[in-house]
């Protein structure tokens, strides 16, 4: 009951982290809400495990926080650079 | 008894976790600024899901679940800081400025400058 209390939580929000990533003006509000919503993955596997009493999820929550964190990092340095494979000492301008 | 006590802790552990993280998404929806919905978005990352997993492991005993939840809660304590860090150097490199509510100064010296409008002393 009280880990059903909490996966509703995570999803609404869910819904309101989604609602950011389609209304965010900027490209980096975006980024934020994926980043949130991935955030909220882990936790909605986490407390679904124990919803229904198996725990296993947690495995598929492990690795998709570090999916997250590497992918949110790749997309900021996309959006910072305009390229993945940027070099520092290509131009002087980098801080 | 003891049991009756872990399961009460834990309940309130997780249902204040489910709170703050309400509480962080409501942020992330309403606030007026990229910098704001970061600092609303923190609260869900740092405070609810710490609250939330600390539940589970109370719940989960000890047993492998529990190690599992103190990587998850590792996970995210250390790299939800950098994600937010990366975002908002990258924020400022590219030039998103913060939203400044009123400048109070500005509003006196021009009538019609931002913030809002007071029509009846002009």
């Amino acid at each position: 009951m009280i880990f059903a209390a909490a996966a509703i939580a995570i999803l609404v929000s869910l819904a309101l982290a989604v609602v950011r990533a389609l209304r965010g003006p900027t490209v980096f509000d975006r980024v934020l809400a994926g980043n949130t919503v991935g955030t909220l993955a882990i936790l909605l596997l986490a407390t679904y495990g124990f919803v229904t009493g198996r725990p296993e999820w947690l495995d598929i929550g492990i690795a998709y926080g570090f999916l997250n964190t590497i992918s949110t990092l790749a997309v900021l340095k996309f959006f910072r650079h305009g390229d993945l494979a940027y070099d520092i000492d290509e131009k002087g301008d980098a801080s | 008894m003891i049991d009756v006590l872990v399961d009460a802790i834990s309940g309130v552990f997780i249902l204040s976790g489910g709170f703050f993280i309400l509480v962080g998404a409501i942020g992330l929806a309403r606030m007026p600024d990229l910098y704001t919905r970061m600092h609303a978005a923190s609260v869900t990352e740092t405070l609810g899901a710490g609250l939330l997993l600390i539940g589970l492991m109370m719940q989960a005993g000890f047993t492998l679940v529990t190690l599992k939840l103190v990587f998850l809660l590792l996970l995210l304590v250390f790299t939800g800081p950098m994600a937010s860090h990366a975002l908002a150097q990258a924020a400022l490199h590219v030039g998103v400025k913060p939203v400044l509510a009123e400048d109070r100064r500005d509003r006196l010296d021009k009538p019609d400058g931002p913030g809002p409008k007071s029509g009846s002393e002009a």
